[in-house]
């Protein structure tokens, strides 16, 4: 029999989403909470983050910041498809949240006047776009890592419970509503069922479904094919970031903070190549754009040395500014590419950085069964693997960071409310048969192939065909190509045949939510025919309003595919041509 | 280059002691260490069992010895250790399969020594003031990231002896001299004795082993100074 654990919050991923919102659900001692992760918390990708959180201080402007300012730098930065009443909520938590990390110790940066110190970065500007503004909290070059330690630390304060490496493999849900979950634990490789009134899924992103990615191998959208499976929607999978500046071949991240700092993208001939296509603000123009200018002068020949890749220039910015201000982006160019940035230009190519989409939620962070907006009682989602949709079709720099600690600690508040209230939903009789099945099929199989092939087959295929720009024929290859790859991930098979550790095992069941999601992402980039944002179809150059002014919620059935559609809020700002 | 990971296994499933077992596989000079053990894991034996995670060095998932020596496979490439490397788990660790050791006992020093910021006074509107110069006071010490490298090597830490180990340390000083923190009183309980800082015999070791390049011994030097004399 599986071992049955009660309680009555359960959050599932232990990164900066997830912990701000236990901390917050800690606070009501009435609510029996407990952190569910495949990792130590602090292994968790939110430390990875380099260059900020975005927040309207106005610390370093003499003529100050305004939430407004950032509201209206989002919704022009998602390309008009962030719903902008919760665009608005995060743009007015941000200065109070910052705040908050603060006075729970978190080191930033200062000012000589002991302020928050804060930077240019990409999209962010004052009165509406008329010049850049140093928005961007940060803390050195390690903002995530600040977070999530500062986080993780009072959490250790206020004696959070952590399962950890315990691997979420179902949800149970019944009557439309969230019941508990089943986990398997890595160290014996038992299943556990996990009751509970309520659960949020903080699971992070899914970069590794792409070749070339900044995500931690563990970044396998989890919570999302969790989701999925149970029939509910996906919303907006095909925005999806592909971050301009990571070191070649690696896609480790370079921050968007250096070019904050002054640092310039050249091309071969050495020409700044930015004030082509973006004139006003150059290198610091959205992400979606640096990106496309970089695959543009790629493919005009002009890479260095007729290669993948362009320079990020940071020599004119002086040692100082790179050992105080960039210490980790000197440290990853030396231990990576054996290159002093102060010295030399760094080579790099966009890299999959940032998922848009994920679980639909409302401001609450309480997950959409449809999109008419009912709402999954019991379920929640936040972070990374949430679609509010605060980032629409392209994400500002500093604002994913932002968006985990908001809605994280939304989420954590409106659950404990939510506790409060609601009774313990009684589970069905064997809560741990489908997850128990699977898992024995996968251990119990010989002969068949190694997920590793499998993975890396997709991983190659959606960056040739999904990545950076998209045309329909490419897309319709790639979909049978992913057809044919989720019927080989029923054939896989395992060396490992133990209980104790075996993550060939896990990575194998990764694999799986990552072929189906890829499949996902591909139909929803295959049926929008516009270009907006991140999403750029070759065939379909312009953004469409008239007809494409609306989320996707894509509902995986029966191992089909089928696109429905939620239209955008829009309050304050109507939708204009994007120029930066 | 051709190259050969010579790895500690410990598979208790299958077999009671732990064996060595060597792989023998093609690389380039700039793999990582890390890209090796993947290949392994991913084209020759899927049994093999290690932890990682970001792979460039900011999660702290995969310390490990690596020629003897402490570090992150992710941060270590095979042009600076050669052909044939000796990959084993950390020291002092109780191995629970290949390269994953329990950590859990490493992480309960964090809350021992209170590793957290203490100030219970009101909150201000806006942020707590703090100079560019208080912050550099920990500045260092800040960029821990708890894997385990710099108390895996110390001598002191590994005969079980219940030192709390340079980590822990690490973890501490980076709010003693934290000037928003107030709660030294309550931490030296755990620092001021033959478990705490005390045990640390300055061999630097761990500021060898520390991938993030912390002044570790250094940091307990403060922390013993400050313990002795003025208690911050």
């Amino acid at each position: 029999m599986p071992r049955v654990h009660t309680y009555d919050a359960l959050v599932v991923g232990a990164g900066g989403a997830g912990l701000m919102a236990s901390l917050y659900l800690g606070r009501h001692p009435g609510v029996r909470t407990a952190v569910v992760s495949k990792l130590y918390p602090t292994r968790s990708h939110t430390g990875a983050a380099q260059g900020g959180i975005g927040a309207s201080l106005g610390n370093m402007d003499a003529d100050g910041d305004r939430p407004e300012w950032h509201t209206y730098d989002t919704v022009k930065g998602s390309d008009y498809l962030g719903d902008q009443d919760a665009i608005e909520v995060m743009c007015k938590d941000a200065p109070d949240v910052v705040y908050e990390l603060e006075h729970m110790g978190l080191p930033f940066s200062r000012t000589p006047e002991g302020r928050i110190a804060q930077r240019r970065f990409g999209g962010h500007t004052k009165r509406f776009g008329e010049e850049a503004v140093r928005r961007s909290c940060y803390a050195a070059s390690r903002t995530g890592h600040a977070i999530l330690q500062t986080l993780y630390q009072q959490c250790v304060r206020h004696d959070v419970q952590f399962f950890n490496e315990y691997h979420v493999v179902d949800l149970l849900i019944e009557d439309g509503a969230c019941r508990g979950l089943v986990a398997l634990e890595l160290a014996t490789g038992d299943l556990h069922v996990f009751r509970a009134k309520a659960v949020l899924l903080a699971t992070g992103g899914h970069g590794r479904v792409w070749e070339i990615t900044s995500n931690a191998v563990t970044l396998t959208g989890d919570g999302l094919a969790l989701v999925a499976r149970k029939g509910l929607p996906l919303e907006d999978l095909e925005f999806y970031q592909f971050h301009p500046t990571g070191i070649y071949r690696m896609g480790i991240l370079i921050t968007e903070g250096v070019r904050g700092e002054g640092g310039i993208l050249r091309n071969s001939e050495g020409e700044r190549f930015m004030e082509r296509y973006a004139p006003n603000m150059k290198d610091l123009a959205s992400r979606d754009v640096v990106s496309r200018a970089i695959y543009k002068e790629i493919r005009a020949g002009k890479g260095i040395d007729g290669k993948r890749y362009v320079h990020l220039d940071a020599t004119h910015l002086g040692r100082e500014v790179i050992e105080k201000k960039l210490t980790e982006i000197a440290d990853f160019c030396r231990t990576y590419l054996g290159i002093d940035p102060v010295e030399t230009p760094i080579p790099v190519q966009p890299t999959a950085h940032y998922a848009m989409g994920g679980i639909p939620t409302n401001v609450d962070g309480q997950v959409l069964a449809d999109e008419t907006g009912t709402v999954v009682r019991g379920l929640y989602a936040a972070g990374e693997a949430a679609c509010v949709s605060v980032h629409g079709a392209n994400r500002l720099g500093t604002n994913s960071l932002l968006d985990l600690v908001v809605f994280g600690r939304r989420a954590g508040d409106h659950m404990a409310e939510y506790c409060a209230n609601a009774d313990l939903e009684p589970i069905g009789e064997e809560p741990t048969a489908a997850a128990h099945e699977r898992i024995e099929r996968l251990r119990n199989r010989e002969g068949g192939e190694r997920a590793a092939d499998i993975r890396a087959e997709m991983q190659h295929l959606m960056m040739e065909s999904v990545s950076v720009f998209r045309t329909g024929e490419l897309l319709e290859e790639a979909r049978d190509r992913l057809a044919e790859l989720a019927e080989r991930v029923d054939h896989i098979s395992i060396d490992d045949k133990g209980h104790e550790y075996n993550l060939d095992l896990t990575e194998a069941w990764e694999t799986r939510g990552m072929v189906e999601l890829a499949r996902v992402i591909t139909e929803c980039a295959l049926n929008r025919t516009e270009s907006r944002g991140a999403h750029s179809r070759e065939d379909f150059p312009k953004r469409d309003d008239e007809n494409w002014l609306k989320h996707s919620f894509a509902y995986l059935r029966d191992g089909k595919i089928d696109i429905a559609y939620k239209p955008v809020t829009i309050t304050r700002f109507q939708p204009k041509e994007r120029v930066y | 280059m051709d190259v050969a990971f010579t790895i500690r296994r410990y598979q208790p499933e299958v077999r009671e002691d732990p064996y060595y077992e060597t792989f023998k596989f093609e690389a380039e000079p700039t793999d990582r260490v890390l890209d090796g053990l993947n290949h392994i894991k991913w084209h020759m034996d899927g049994t093999l069992a290690l932890r990682r995670s970001c792979q460039h060095g900011i999660c702290g998932s995969d310390a490990m010895r690596i020629n003897g020596k402490n570090g992150l496979a992710c941060k270590t490439l095979l042009q600076d250790v050669g052909a044939e490397v000796t990959i084993e788990p950390l020291m002092g660790f109780p191995v629970l399969k290949d390269l994953i050791v329990d950590v859990d006992p490493f992480f309960e020093q964090f809350k021992k020594v209170k590793a957290y910021l203490i100030n219970d006074g009101p909150e201000p509107d806006r942020e707590r003031l703090q100079s560019p110069e208080e912050a550099a006071r920990y500045g260092d010490t800040s960029k821990c990231i708890m894997c385990g490298a710099c108390t895996g090597s110390c001598p002191s830490f590994w005969p079980g002896s219940g030192f709390i180990g340079p980590a822990a340390v690490v973890q501490a000083h980076r709010f003693m001299f934290d000037s928003r923190d107030e709660g030294n009183e309550e931490r030296a309980a755990a620092l001021d004795g033959r478990d705490g800082v005390w045990a640390c015999r300055t061999v630097f070791n761990c500021t060898k082993a520390c991938p993030v390049g912390i002044q570790v011994t250094r940091a307990i030097g403060e922390v013993k100074r400050a313990l002795t004399w003025d208690g911050s």
